[in-house]
């Protein structure tokens, strides 16, 4: 479904991504970890398709189709969704008002009419429900005034709402608590299909409990420095990042 | 993806053109060019008026000769050749109908093409429309299920004729004809406007919606509007407006006044669209005018809500005199500049009453060279106990050669009033065009949607009828714009 080679991007001339090189699949969750500053919200930026982003090299094939040429907004429509570590706010705009007009975006691209009022109430509800969401939060301006965990919580309703092929979630365990952690969880495990995939950004091997990967990576530098299973994760939990920033693991 | 790309959509934006841009071929009946006494005594004969109206007339050109151009505005005040315009242009076929079946089939289509249809069936339900072409009122809908109630809506011309003593005592009584230079020419030669009486107690069933439409090459507009609303009653009226398009500007200098008597309720709104010139700043409506309403007796209540996006530029200060106690003015405004359009725009607000309250909601939106003015004045006298105001400014600037000014003035001679001023400039970030784009929705849309959210505020004050137009208006009017 997406295939990264030797992905480099940087800012001014700042070099951020150094060559990422990562296949994912249908049906896959990949876990990213790291630590602060080694990438891994800039690897999502790129993906998605960030001016502020300059890619010096590499390549990336999204279902087949050469993702960096396509504007933002085309690689939603292909599939692409990014659950933003920082979601902005955009006061006076309804958050249900919003929806409807990305849904029906996405749905003008894939030539299929907009969809009836019924039917996106309906939609609403069902996901509402699915991800455990505060119907009042659904009728609030886009995140204006959300809590830290509410605004994450949206960012899973939106993902539930938009259905899209990949997704990819950036810390968004980050300001959840304990239960909501659990609830958002049990959203995306049931978002889970053999016809989509996730890339999940964390710092905390706690989700990866929750939300079982398939593969984890770690990123230091620019660089995939180290892939394996999910027992990668806890050995991380155990270790830290030490051992890996070793020479031998950064070298180029 | 490099970071470039944000001039070329602002070019393109800038390509958009104006949808209400184009001319109705039917025969006119336009008075020679020029200013004089002779014009007024032209309009007049016209018009069948009585004397004392065309002594008004001559006194306000009187006024109009010796007033001063005024100088206080946030641009350069263009060169004006009041001797190059036409003061009165009429459909030949004549202005006095009857019956809409009367009217000239181009003039039903011009105003169909406009989204107003005039024939009554057609109509938005809840909705009266006088409808004014150039100089003279066409058609004026929904007159006899008004007239039921005792609400008199009609054109100036017509309350001239039927409602002299309301006409001879309201005229002038809020904007005197000697108020400004271009409230004095519009006294010498206004031509039709509407006209909007509501009888004690009676709450107005449905809005009453004026609409203008300049036609006429080398013409100016010069509409008044006489709102009067009798103790207890209430009203909701709306006035809207297109132009074609044309090289040379074109002047228009309203004139509004609204009178508000005890417990009474004036909702005026305005939804201006006049053609606003093209990328070069060639050509556009020069949107000049004077607005103004009395809160007369205790506890009335006047509010002004205006989308402004056309004219090449606007020029306004819809203001209300709070002379009964506890009486409160509104003044909602959201007003979007683009190419080379300016706006300088705002509100006067004079606490005169006890306890009177005012409340002031400004949305300046500027994109491509816009230049958009807050220009408000709070004046609290003497005798204006407790009074309140409280005044929000915002500015929008979308992309960097636009330019958002405010210039808030108070004035209290009462220490026991209570002023409350905020004002914030934003820009429409990378990052929220970014995450709407990340949900696949394109850029226009996205700015759409963020500057209809940014308006909310004032938009809500709209009648149901007019938001979605509203709305719709300043998509429109924003197409392509980035920052
Ligand atoms: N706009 C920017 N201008 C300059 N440098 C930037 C910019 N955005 C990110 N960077 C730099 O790029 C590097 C990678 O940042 P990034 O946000 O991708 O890290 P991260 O792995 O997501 O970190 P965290 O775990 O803290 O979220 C950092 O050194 C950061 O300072
Ligand atoms: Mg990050």
């Amino acid at each position: 479904m997406l295939s990264i080679k030797n992905l480099q991007a940087g800012i001014d001339d700042k070099q951020i991504l150094k060559g990422i090189n990562l296949e994912v699949n249908a049906g896959e969750v990949h876990a990213i970890m790291g630590p602060n500053g080694s990438g891994k919200s800039s690897l999502a930026s790129v993906l998605a398709g960030r001016e502020t982003y300059e890619v010096t090299g590499g390549e990336v094939y999204f279902d087949g189709k050469n993702l960096l040429d396509m504007p933002v907004e085309d690689r939603a429509r292909e599939g692409l969704f990014l659950a933003f570590q920082y979601p902005v706010e955009i006061p006076g705009v309804s958050n249900i008002n919003f929806l409807r007009t990305a849904l029906n975006e996405i749905r003008a691209y894939r030539q299929q009419p907009p969809i009836d009022a019924k039917e996106f109430l309906r939609l609403t509800k069902e996901k509402q429900q699915l991800v455990e969401f505060d119907a009042k939060l659904v009728n609030r301006s886009l995140n204006e005034g959300f809590s830290g965990g509410e605004k994450k919580r949206n960012e899973i309703f939106q993902l539930a709402m938009l259905e899209p092929k990949l997704a990819i979630l950036d810390e968004t365990d980050s300001g959840l608590d304990i239960d909501a952690l659990r609830v958002v969880s049990n959203g995306v495990n049931k978002l889970r299909s053999d016809k989509n995939a996730f890339i999940v950004i964390t710092h905390y091997q706690r989700l990866l409990e929750y939300i079982v990967p398939d593969f984890v990576h770690v990123l230091y530098n620019g660089r995939i420095v180290k892939s394996g299973t999910k027992e990668l994760a806890l050995e991380l939990e155990e270790r830290g990042y030490d051992w890996i920033k070793e020479p031998a693991y950064s070298n180029s | 993806m490099e970071n470039n790309n944000s001039n070329e959509i602002l070019d393109d934006y800038i390509d958009k053109e104006y949808e209400f841009g184009f001319v109705t071929d039917i025969e006119m009946e336009v008075a020679p060019k020029g200013l004089s006494e002779e014009t007024i005594h032209y309009i007049s004969a016209k018009k069948e008026e009585p004397e004392w109206l065309k002594e008004w007339r001559l006194k306000a050109y009187q006024s109009f000769l010796k007033q001063p151009e005024p100088h206080w505005q946030n641009f350069e005040l263009p060169n004006v050749d009041f001797q190059a315009i036409s003061y009165y242009a009429a459909p030949k076929s004549g202005a006095k109908y009857k019956s809409l079946d009367e009217v000239d089939p181009a003039l039903l289509e011009t105003f169909e093409k406009l989204g107003i249809p005039l024939s009554e069936q057609k109509l938005l339900a809840g909705v009266a429309v006088d409808a004014v072409f150039d100089s003279v009122s066409v058609a004026t809908t929904f007159k006899e299920t008004l007239k039921e109630q005792g609400i008199i809506f009609c054109s100036i011309s017509e309350a001239v004729k039927e409602h002299p003593e309301l006409v001879k005592k309201y005229l002038g009584s809020v904007v005197p004809y000697s108020d400004n230079l271009y409230a004095s020419l519009n006294a010498a030669v206004f031509s039709d406007g509407s006209f909007v009486y509501i009888p004690k107690g009676v709450r107005c069933p449905m809005e009453l919606s004026t609409y203008f439409r300049i036609n006429t090459q080398n013409t100016g507009q010069f509409e008044r509007t006489l709102i009067i609303a009798d103790e207890g009653s209430y009203v909701s009226y709306l006035e809207g407006c297109t132009a074609p398009k044309r090289d040379e500007n074109q002047l228009h200098a309203a004139v509004v006044e609204l009178i508000a008597l005890e417990n009474a309720e004036i909702k005026y709104s305005t939804v201006q669209n006049w053609y606003p010139g093209d990328k070069d700043g060639k050509g556009g409506i020069y949107n000049f005018v004077t607005k103004r309403g009395v809160c007369k007796g205790a506890n009335a209540k006047i509010s002004w809500t205006q989308v402004e996006t056309g004219s090449a530029i606007t020029w306004k200060y819809p203001s209300v005199i709070l002379q009964g106690d506890n009486s409160s003015g509104e003044f909602y405004s959201v007003a979007v500049t683009r190419n080379k359009q300016v706006a300088d725009t705002g509100t006067k607000m004079f606490h005169i009453g006890k306890n009177t309250r005012s409340r002031i909601i400004s949305k300046g939106i500027s994109a491509g060279e816009g230049q958009n003015t807050y220009r408000g004045l709070v004046q609290v006298g003497t005798r204006a106990e407790n009074a309140r105001n409280f005044t929000q400014c915002d500015s929008l600037l979308i992309g960097d050669r636009c330019g958002a000014h405010t210039f808030p003035y108070i004035e209290s001679k009462n220490n026991t009033a209570m002023i409350e001023h905020e004002a914030t400039t934003s820009k429409i970030g990378e990052d929220q065009l970014f995450y709407l784009n990340q949900r696949g929705i394109e850029t226009e849309k996205a700015v759409a949607l963020i500057v209809n959210g940014y308006a909310r505020e004032v938009l809500n004050q709209l009648p149901m009828e007019f938001a979605v137009e509203a709305q719709k208006l300043l998509s429109i009017s924003l197409e392509g714009s980035v920052g």
